[in-house]
């Protein structure tokens, strides 16, 4: 289910203690994300490509990556440059594109392709329970980082689960049609699948007071700042002031 | 540790998941140091919900509970006894929750208040001892069903109970990683309770076995080692039997 393909490597990204990357994913995602001005979104693209070269990830995977995401995005451009109001700027047919439309949607390409990159390059290259463990460091909710630890680990069994029941229906010789006993067995299929779960969260729960839980988590690495950390933090920082002073008009 | 060896006293224990059936009724059941005990009994019978109710999981209908010496009737009471009993699930996804295999097996350590290096040294020692070193970084979901049980028993003998009890220890386990955990469990000197289907592996561990059914528990006269004639893979090639 999910592999953590970035997750290992040798680079200078990977190296980085996991708390500043985190952080940095924060704050360049935030400003990023309320950013408007194209002058302030071109060089984040940019520093996201960056960062990108320096964790030395498959190009192949990262497009790949990419390519599902602006698969979505395709859609906003087939839709906003023809019912945003706006200056006319091309007809194709009946149909009108605004200069504002395509405006609106250039800047959410620009958005959601700066931000993914950022996420891969920052947080995709650490263990997903290191991301928790420096989550929790940052004194996140113990309840946000217990809730994103163990969806990662029971998504698995979740999935398995779904598995163990498609093949259940398949070897009675189920074939999903479009019809009222198809959508009834997916209705039992998706209800069982949630009572299991329910039942599972309630076993583990369980496991886990027998084991002396009382709600706190505690954890056993500890993570170290290095000068090449304060270094980055202080660069990334730097750039990302750099945006928000594009973004409001503060320079230029 | 109390000059009192009753470890588990429960007295008129009733317990019922729906109004109609009771799955215990009016139990009473004692489990002192050293007694090594099996218990068996058709699915559905109540023996992972006696073990349920021995560590406060369940509460029943009623009856009392004494563990060590003590009355326990709040989760308070159970909680202190949960650190001196150790309890391994039936289903070792249940157990294993963390992504790692070293974090599962400190969990409890650092529970119970010992310092991440010291709850480290503790897991690390606890996974050599069930042949398991390596394992550390392994991802939990990853691992095989025999290697989950294993890992899953180093969890709970981490935290250095002075009573197992084992649901279904050997359940669905090829009969390599069978023997490997009945060796294992032979050489613990803890008292303990082991639920189980498999006979030849009750008799090997423990000293009495208990059968439970219709919501009674009873020490079952019929079910002492005796000689008989078996089936088993690959019989006709030469072979020895232990007496």
């Amino acid at each position: 289910m999910i592999e953590g393909q970035f997750s290992t490597g040798e680079s200078f990204i990977h190296g980085l203690d996991p708390r500043i990357k985190l952080v940095v994913a924060i704050l360049f995602s935030v400003v990023v994300a309320v950013s408007t001005s194209f002058l302030a979104l071109l060089p984040a693209l940019a520093l996201s490509l960056f960062l990108i070269v320096l964790a030395k990830l498959s190009t192949r995977k990262v497009c790949y990556r990419l390519l599902l995401v602006n698969g979505l995005i395709l859609f906003l451009w087939l839709l906003l440059p023809f019912t945003f109001k706006g200056e006319p700027l091309f007809t194709i047919g009946p149909l009108v594109g605004t200069r504002e439309g395509v405006l609106y949607a250039s800047q959410i390409t620009l958005k959601c392709n700066a931000i993914l990159l950022a996420m891969i390059a920052l947080l995709a290259t650490m263990p997903i329970f290191t991301l928790g463990h420096a989550m929790s460091k940052l004194y996140f909710p113990d309840k946000i980082v217990h809730l994103f630890l163990f969806t990662y680990r029971y998504i698995h069994v979740i999935f398995q689960e779904y598995h163990r029941l498609r093949n259940a229906m398949k070897i009675r010789s189920f074939m999903p049609q479009t019809n009222i006993h198809t959508y009834r067995s997916y209705a039992y299929l998706m209800g069982m699948l949630l009572v299991k779960s329910s039942d599972r969260a309630e076993r583990v729960y369980k496991a886990m007071l027998c084991r002396g839980f009382s709600g706190k988590y505690y954890t056993l690495s500890g993570f170290s700042i290095k000068i090449r950390d304060i270094f980055y933090l202080s660069l990334m920082l730097a750039a990302i002031l750099g945006l928000v002073m594009l973004q409001w008009r503060l320079i230029v | 540790m109390e000059t009192n060896s009753l470890i588990v006293n429960l007295k008129g224990i009733s317990f019922a998941y729906s109004r109609d059936k009771l799955v215990l009724d009016n139990v009473s059941f004692q489990l002192s140091r050293p007694d090594r005990i099996g218990l068996v009994g058709p699915n559905g019978s109540g023996k992972t919900t006696l073990f349920h109710i021995i560590m406060g999981l369940l509460r029943p209908s009623s009856g009392r509970i004494e563990l060590f010496g003590r009355p326990a009737n709040e989760e308070k009471d159970f909680r202190g006894a949960r650190k001196r009993i150790g309890l391994l699930f039936q289903d070792a996804d249940d157990q294993l929750f963390c992504p790692t295999v070293l974090e599962d097996v400190a969990f409890g350590p650092l529970n119970l208040g010992k310092s991440p290096e010291e709850a480290r040294d503790i897991a690390l020692k606890t996974l050599a001892t069930l042949d398991l070193s390596g394992f550390e970084n392994r991802i939990t979901y990853k691992l095989s069903g025999g290697e989950k049980r294993l890992v899953s028993l180093a969890t709970v003998l981490a935290m250095d109970p002075e009573v197992l009890l084992l649901d279904e220890p050997t359940n669905g386990l090829d009969e390599e990683t069978e023997e490997k955990i009945t060796d294992i469990l032979k050489g613990l000197s803890l008292s303990c309770i082991f639920i189980s289907h498999n006979l030849d592996f009750l008799f090997k561990t423990t000293d009495g076995i208990y059968a439970i059914a219709n919501g009674k528990i009873s020490l079952d006269e019929t079910l002492i080692p005796h000689p008989h004639i078996h089936t088993h893979k690959l019989g006709r090639l030469p072979h020895e039997h232990e007496s």
